[in-house]
């Protein structure tokens, strides 16, 4: 584990650090607009929310190259949007209008724009990110993938044939797999067991996993491993030690209310990297974003439906 | 003459001449052993780089070539018993079949499966199953069944090259010890070909009768090795008991088009269904209720020849009273006419 920052936040210049407070409070308000208006039936079916984990998704995408491959899974919003996706798309898709990323077909777990694929069954997406790294190699491309994994996924058996076949064939992916501790409602000490590090270990593949909220040291650690996979043209994996604030889809957190409060306290990536910006960088970012969230969502809510 | 294997061998061969994105992907198909049923021999000494045996990990393979469709490839899977399509489901009923359509028409994925089905090797259980019914009717792939007429590494060719979503190519291991047939050869038969009036179906529906035959008085529709088996009792029929038959062969079973035998059915009036899958909701459960929906009153009789509803016991004796054989086709054609 490695808790130090190795980014010297003196180094990095106030606009960028306002860049990355954006780019995750982006995240937040999208989020908690969504959670907020399901209730009056604005959406289909369901979301799984990201509240809370936008310092990964922000610190491993934000330094991508423009040609890498991001797969993801059911919590795809917050990469989505840290990929560079467009909210009104985004909010347009859970509305089921024509606008939507995929026009209202895919829905919240079930992307494709440029460069970035979700779907919606737990470890499917991992042979198929594997897959998606060998080609761009043997079509000597310089090309990195990265493929979102949770904690939860690691219970399907299709996994640990993906990380075998990345590591035999040299695929050049990263797989980030993101720790929020809980599947569902069933806690990781209810289903995992063993060690997360050594099961990408076991096949041969370097990996280092943090456990921090703080984006930097995440954006720092992720810049590297990028670096390393397109170098080496081999696997990596990066383990982040995460925690959701929401439920994990809508209405359906078992957790005490108590328990939630302490992690939003301690480990609320928002919070952390406010304390290293100017108060008064703080407000109008919150303006802006407030701003855009609530004109994305008006559009897509005028949007047209699908004939 | 050429056999069924050889043929599709000839087609991997040539898929990876004449077009580089193309990958074959499967177990232990490396020369000198060239797979398990030796459809793969020779491909690995040919071209090395895109030849790749792989772990015994059927859904991973499945992923990973899809991934690799997903960015231009076009890889071919090898299944080495069909049996094991049960492992690879998920990935093709929620990744590889849904992606063209869930992600709004954006992309597609080329991709062919080739597996392995059938019994009468006495290999048991769970290595002797027609299981493509399992998949029949998901949107978004095609299922392709070749037999032993015309050129089935031809259709196996087509779905490689210029088919830009999943295929799911079912070759009965029986059909690959058969010769090729070609249509100017056959001297028992006259064989037409009908193609799909749905412009993206390449594979054909060929239309069998007897040479100088009086009208055809029943339509056997079959598809795979049961084609080889219909011949032979619609010739033992004719000879021995006057029973004319038009013999309607498809080598796409889903999407599923019903046009080439109801076009049959409405000349003859009786329609008996053969498959080697197990009789109870199978395909010819569908081609039955596709008919009488179109034909009604017109369909006087209908009847299916199938696998009993049981597992394919090892046992020779046993196995073959389970599997459907030339003279159950008989005995149910007879009971119609």
């Amino acid at each position: 584990m490695s808790n130090n920052s190795k980014s010297d936040s003196d180094q990095i210049s106030k606009v960028e650090l306002a860049d990355l407070y954006r780019s995750m409070l982006r995240i937040r308000r999208f989020e908690e607009t969504v959670l907020g208006e399901f209730s009056r039936g604005y959406f289909f079916g369901t979301t799984h929310t990201y509240i809370g984990q936008e310092a990964n998704a922000v610190g491993v995408l934000r330094n991508i190259a423009p040609e890498d491959i991001v797969v993801s899974n059911h919590r795809s919003h917050g990469h989505f949007l840290a990929y560079g996706g467009d909210m009104r798309a985004l909010f347009a898709e859970l509305m089921g209008k024509s606008t939507g990323v995929c026009g209202g077909r895919g829905g919240s777990q079930h992307l494709y724009w440029k460069n970035f694929y979700s779907n919606g069954v737990l470890g499917g997406t991992s042979p198929i990110g594997t897959g998606i790294a060998l080609a761009e190699k043997f079509n000597q491309r310089d090309t990195v993938t990265i493929t979102f994994l949770g904690d939860g996924a690691l219970g399907e058996g299709v996994v640990y044939e993906s990380l075998n076949m990345a590591s035999l064939w040299s695929a050049p992916v990263l797989f980030v797999l993101e720790n929020n501790h809980i599947a569902q409602t069933t806690p990781a000490e209810l289903n995992l067991a063993g060690s997360i590090v050594n099961r990408f270990n076991a096949f041969g593949i370097d990996s280092e996993a943090l456990d921090t909220s703080d984006v930097l040291v995440i954006q720092s650690s992720a810049v590297r491993a990028i670096s390393e996979v397109r170098k080496k043209s081999s696997p990596q994996a990066l383990i982040l030690n995460t925690y959701r604030f929401g439920p994990h889809s809508k209405g359906d957190d078992t957790r005490q209310e108590k328990e939630i409060l302490e992690l939003r306290k301690t480990r609320d990536p928002i919070s952390i990297l406010a304390e290293r910006l100017d108060p008064d960088q703080i407000n109008p970012i919150e303006e802006e974003v407030d701003d855009e969230v609530k004109q994305a969502f008006q559009k897509a809510e005028s949007d047209p439906i699908p004939n | 003459m050429q056999t069924v294997l050889e043929s599709l061998n000839q087609a991997l061969h040539t898929a990876l001449a004449s077009d580089e994105r193309v990958y074959v992907l499967g177990e232990d198909i490396l020369d000198p052993y060239g797979g398990a049923f030796k459809v793969t021999r020779g491909l690995s000494t040919a071209f090395p780089d895109r030849t790749m045996t792989t772990p015994i990990s059927e859904a991973g393979i499945f992923g990973v070539a899809t991934g690799m469709a997903l960015r231009g490839l076009r890889p071919v899977v090898e299944i080495m018993f069909g049996d094991f399509i049960t492992l690879i489901a998920d990935q093709v009923i929620n990744h590889a079949a849904k992606f063209r359509y869930m992600y709004n028409e954006q992309l597609s994925v080329p991709v062919v499966m080739r597996v392995p089905m059938g019994g009468r090797r006495g290999y048991g259980p769970t290595h002797s199953q027609t299981l493509e019914k399992i998949f029949l009717g998901i949107p978004g792939i095609r299922i392709l069944a070749p037999c032993s007429l015309k050129d089935p590494g031809k259709l196996l060719l087509h779905a490689i090259l210029h088919d830009d979503d999943p295929v799911l190519f079912i070759e009965n291991k029986i059909l690959y010890s058969r010769p090729v047939l070609s249509h100017e050869e056959d001297n028992d038969f006259k064989i037409t070909t009908s193609d799909s009036q749905n412009q993206s179906d390449y594979a054909p529906a060929f239309h069998l009768s007897i040479r100088e035959a009086p009208s055809p008085s029943l339509t056997i529709a079959t598809y795979g090795y049961m084609v080889d088996l219909c011949r032979q009792a619609v010739l033992q029929l004719a000879y021995e008991d006057e029973i004319f038959i038009d013999l309607v062969v498809l080598t796409q079973l889903s999407p599923f088009n019903i046009e080439p035998i109801i076009n049959s059915v409405h000349r003859t009036h009786h329609l008996l269904v053969v498959e080697e899958g197990t009789c109870t909701l199978g395909w010819g459960a569908e081609v039955l209720a596709r008919s009488v929906e179109n034909l009604g009153k017109e369909i006087y009789k209908a009847a299916r020849v199938a696998s009993l509803d049981v597992a394919i016991p090892a046992s020779g004796p046993l196995e073959s009273a389970v599997l459907p054989d030339i003279d159950d086709i008989i005995q149910a054609a007879k009971k119609m006419v």
